[in-house]
C-alpha cells in the first residue's frame, strides 16, 4: 500500500492521507477523475464501491469519498476530494465518472438529489431516483431541518413519548440507584 | 344422434351444475394432496367454493370493451362444449346430451378455443404480461395439441369411427378392450399432451398464478375473474372424461346408479390424479423447454402410433 | 453553476398536443393526467341482509392478499405461505395483481415513492377491500416518525381495517391480524372501499399534499 501512495505522489499532489481505518488519500478537486482513472487502469483499483458525500457546513465544503476495490490486492482506498459548498437553489458541481465505472451513474443521481451536487454529462442525472418531484432543500444537507418538515407534512400521531436513552437505560437496569437519587 | 327436445337443455345445464361442484371438490382434494407432498396442512376441502362465491359477489368491475367480455365467455364456451358434447355416462339420457357423429373433431377444437379467446380478451386489456402470457400459451397449446391429434387421428383409424360414443362402444366388453391395451402407443402419446393441457407444475408456467406474469388473465378481475375460475374448475374434468372416454373405455350405464357414479367418480379420478402425481414431482419447464419437449417425444411416439394403426387396421 | 430547474428538468411533462397513431390530434397533460381524480362510486352492501351476509362470510373465508411488499415488514409475510406457517389452510392467498387481490398489507414504513404505487395499487383493487397495517410505522411513523420522506399516518392516505404494532411483529402476529380483520368482514364493519369513496376529496388532498406529481419513471409502464 506504501508502495502506490509513493507512485500516486510522484504525479499528484495529495494535501492528507490517513491509515487510521482504512486507507484513505485527500486531493484537489481537479486531479480527482485523473487520479481515479489511473488507480483503475494502472493500479489495479477496478472496483467502485460506493461514493458518497458529507456536508460541512461549517467550512462550507463537501467532501466527496470515492471508495475504491482491488480484487487483486484485496485492499480498499477512499478518495476523497473537497468542493465548494454552494447554497441552495444553486447547486454545486463536480466531475463525472461513469465514463470509468458505469455504476457510478447512480451514485452520482443520488448524489445530485441528496446534496444538489450536480455532475454535467453524467446520463440521467436530472432524472428522480428516489425522491420523486422533491421541491425543497436536498433533504441530506445540513441545513434542511428533517423534523420540522415531517412535522408540517406528515400528521404526526398524538401520544408519542420521547425518552433520554441514556436515563432511561439506568433506570430500567439498576432502578434501585434511581430511587435513592429521588 | 336422435331428435332434438328442449330437455337436453336441461340436461346440458344439469351436467354443468353437476360438473362445476365436482370439478370444486376435486380441486380441494388435489390442493389437499399438494400440500400433504409439501409436508403442509393445506387449504381446507371447500375452500375452493368460498373462492368461487367471493369472486362473483365482487361489488365493482372494471371493463376495457367488448373483447375482454367476450374472452372469459369464449373461455368458458370451450370447456363447456367439451362438456356438453361428450357423453359423460354412455347411454345415459342426462349426461348425454348433444353427442353426435363427428364429435371427436368438434372437442377438439373446443380445447383450443379457450386459449384463443383469452388471447383476444387479454389483448384488448393492454397489458404487456397477458400478451406475452397468451403467446406463450398458444405456443404451447399448439405443441401439446399435435401429439394429441395424432392420437386421436390413431384411435379413429383404428376403431373406424369419430365420434365419441362410438369409440366407448368399441371398447365395451372388458378391461382388455380399452383403448389403453389395444393401442398402447396412441395412448401413452395423449398422455403426455394430457400433462400440458392440465396446467400442472411441469408445464404451468404460461399460468402459474402467484408469478409476475400472472398470465392471460392479468387484467381480469371480479365476475370476469369469476368466470374465468368457474372455467377453470370444469375444464379439467371435462377434459378428464374426454380421456376416459377415448382412452380407457368410458363410463358405461351399470344396473345400479351407484355403481355407475363410483366408476366414473374413480376413473376421473385416477386419470386426473396422473397430472397430479408428474405435477408434485417435477418443477416447472420453461415455455421454450416444453415446446421442445412436446414437439420431441410425444410427437414420436404419436406418428408411431399413426403409422402402427394404419398399418394394422 | 447551474441553477436547478424543475421545468427543465421534466420537460416531458409540459402541456403538449399529441398525435395518435391513427392521426388523431389531443391534448396531453401528464400532471393532471396521472393525479387518479376521478371519484369512486359507492357501492352499498346488499339490501337482502342473509345474502350478504353469505358474501361476507366467503369474502373472509377467502383472502386473496396483494404480493406487493411495500417495506421492510413484507418479509414477515413470506413465512405465512411456508410449511411452518402454513396461511393457505385459513384461506389466505397471494395474487400478483392488485385487480384480483382484496387484502392490501402495507408491510411497514410507507415512504412517498412508495405511498404513490400503494395508492395507484389500492384504487385499482376491485370490490370490498382491506388493508392490513403491519409494523408500528403505518400506525405513527414508528422509528422513521421524524424523516424526511416517510409517511406517518398511513390512514390519512387510504383507509385501514386493521393496524398490527411491532417492529417487527412476528408472523403469528399478522395471522392474528387476518382472524381479527375476518371477524371485522362477518361482522358486515369492514366498508374501507366505501369510506375511501365517500371521503374522497379528503384522501386525495392529503395525497396530494405530498405526491406532487403522478408521473411514473419509464421502467414502470
Amino acid at each position: 500500500m506504501e508502495q502506490i501512495i509513493e507512485n500516486i505522489k510522484k504525479q499528484f499532489t495529495l494535501s492528507d492521507v490517513t491509515t487510521a481505518h482504512g486507507t484513505y488519500i485527500t486531493c484537489e478537486k481537479k486531479d480527482t477523475v485523473s487520479l481515479l482513472t489511473y488507480l483503475k487502469d494502472v493500479e489495479g483499483f477496478k472496483h467502485l464501491v460506493l461514493i458518497t458525500a458529507v456536508d460541512w457546513i461549517e467550512d462550507n465544503k463537501f467532501q466527496l469519498t470515492y471508495l475504491l476495490n482491488s480484487p487483486k490486492l484485496k485492499t480498499e482506498l477512499g478518495v476523497r476530494t473537497f468542493i465548494e459548498r454552494s447554497v441552495w437553489p444553486e447547486e454545486s458541481e463536480m466531475q463525472s465518472a461513469h465514463h470509468l465505472w458505469p455504476a457510478a451513474k447512480t451514485y452520482q443521481r443520488e448524489l445530485h438529489e441528496m446534496f444538489g451536487i450536480d455532475f454535467p454529462g453524467s446520463p440521467e442525472i436530472n432524472d428522480p431516483l428516489i425522491l420523486e418531484w422533491w421541491d425543497d432543500i436536498p433533504p441530506y444537507r445540513r441545513d434542511f431541518d428533517t423534523k420540522k418538515y415531517s412535522e408540517e407534512t406528515y400528521y404526526p400521531r398524538e401520544g408519542r413519548s420521547t425518552n433520554d436513552p441514556s436515563d432511561y437505560m439506568k433506570d430500567q437496569l439498576y432502578p434501585r440507584e434511581g430511587e435513592k437519587n429521588a | 344422434m336422435d331428435g332434438f327436445s328442449y330437455n337436453k337443455i336441461l340436461f346440458a345445464a344439469l351436467t354443468i351444475f353437476f360438473t362445476i361442484n365436482y370439478g370444486l371438490i376435486l380441486q380441494g382434494i388435489i390442493g389437499k394432496i399438494y400440500a400433504r407432498v409439501g409436508r403442509r396442512i393445506g387449504i381446507r376441502l371447500f375452500q375452493p367454493y368460498f373462492n368461487i362465491i367471493r369472486q362473483w359477489a365482487t361489488r365493482s368491475a372494471i371493463s376495457h370493451g367488448v373483447m375482454y367480455y367476450l374472452g372469459p365467455v369464449f373461455r368458458f364456451t370451450g370447456g363447456a362444449g367439451i362438456l356438453i358434447f361428450t357423453p359423460l355416462i354412455l347411454d345415459a339420457p342426462l349426461f348425454n346430451s348433444f353427442t353426435y357423429a363427428g364429435d371427436v373433431v368438434l372437442v377438439s377444437y373446443f380445447i383450443f378455443l379457450g386459449t384463443l379467446g383469452m388471447a383476444l380478451g387479454g389483448g384488448e386489456a393492454g397489458h404487456p404480461y397477458s400478451a406475452i402470457a397468451v403467446t406463450r400459451g398458444l405456443a404451447q397449446t399448439a405443441a401439446f395439441e399435435i401429439s394429441l391429434m395424432l392420437a386421436i387421428y390413431s384411435i379413429a383409424v383404428q376403431y373406424n369411427t369419430i365420434s365419441i360414443t362410438e369409440i366407448i362402444r368399441a371398447q365395451q366388453g372388458g378391461v382388455l378392450n380399452w383403448t389403453l391395451f389395444t393401442n398402447p402407443i396412441a395412448t401413452a402419446a395423449a398422455m403426455l399432451a394430457f400433462l400440458g393441457s392440465m396446467m400442472r407444475s411441469p408445464f404451468d408456467v404460461v399460468l402459474a398464478p402467484q408469478e409476475i406474469p400472472v398470465g392471460p388473465p392479468t387484467e381480469y378481475q371480479s365476475q370476469f375473474l369469476a368466470m374465468l375460475m368457474t372455467n377453470r374448475t370444469i375444464f379439467p374434468v371435462a377434459k378428464t372424461v374426454l380421456y376416459v372416454n377415448l382412452f380407457f373405455g368410458g363410463v358405461a350405464l351399470y344396473d345400479s346408479y351407484l355403481l355407475t357414479f363410483v366408476v366414473f367418480f374413480l376413473k376421473t379420478f385416477f386419470v386426473y390424479l396422473w397430472s397430479v402425481f408428474v405435477g408434485v414431482s417435477f418443477p416447472r419447464f420453461r415455455v421454450d423447454q416444453s415446446i421442445r419437449f412436446f414437439i420431441k417425444w410425444p410427437l414420436l411416439i404419436g406418428v408411431i402410433a399413426v403409422v402402427a394403426a394404419n398399418i394394422r387396421y | 453553476m447551474a441553477k436547478m430547474n424543475y421545468k427543465k428538468r421534466w420537460a416531458d411533462l409540459e402541456k403538449r398536443i399529441v398525435v395518435s397513431p391513427e392521426g388523431e390530434e389531443f391534448e396531453v397533460d401528464p400532471m393532471q393526467d396521472y393525479f387518479c381524480d376521478a371519484k369512486p362510486r359507492v357501492h352499498p352492501p346488499n339490501k337482502i341482509a342473509p345474502l350478504e351476509k353469505f358474501a361476507n362470510w366467503c369474502r373472509a373465508e377467502s383472502i386473496y392478499i396483494l404480493g406487493f411488499g411495500t417495506g421492510c415488514g413484507a418479509i414477515e409475510m413470506r413465512p405465512l405461505s411456508s410449511a411452518m406457517y402454513d396461511a393457505y389452510r385459513f384461506g389466505v392467498n397471494w395474487r400478483a395483481t392488485p385487480r384480483q387481490a382484496t387484502v392490501f398489507v402495507i408491510g411497514g414504513y410507507a415512504s412517498v415513492k412508495t405511498m404513490k404505487r400503494i395508492v395507484r395499487s389500492y384504487e385499482q383493487m376491485q370490490g370490498p377491500k382491506f388493508v392490513l397495517g403491519l409494523c408500528s410505522c403505518t400506525i405513527n411513523g414508528g422509528m422513521y416518525w421524524d424523516s424526511y420522506n416517510t409517511v406517518n399516518r398511513l390512514d390519512h392516505y387510504i383507509p385501514v381495517d386493521v393496524y398490527i404494532t411491532g417492529c417487527m411483529p412476528r408472523p403469528e402476529a399478522l395471522l392474528d391480524a387476518i382472524d381479527q380483520l375476518k371477524k371485522r368482514i362477518k361482522s358486515g364493519r369492514a366498508e374501507g372501499q366505501n369510506k375511501y369513496a365517500e371521503n374522497f376529496e379528503w384522501y386525495k388532498a392529503n395525497q396530494k399534499k405530498i405526491i406532487k406529481n403522478w408521473d411514473m419513471p419509464d421502467y414502470s409502464w
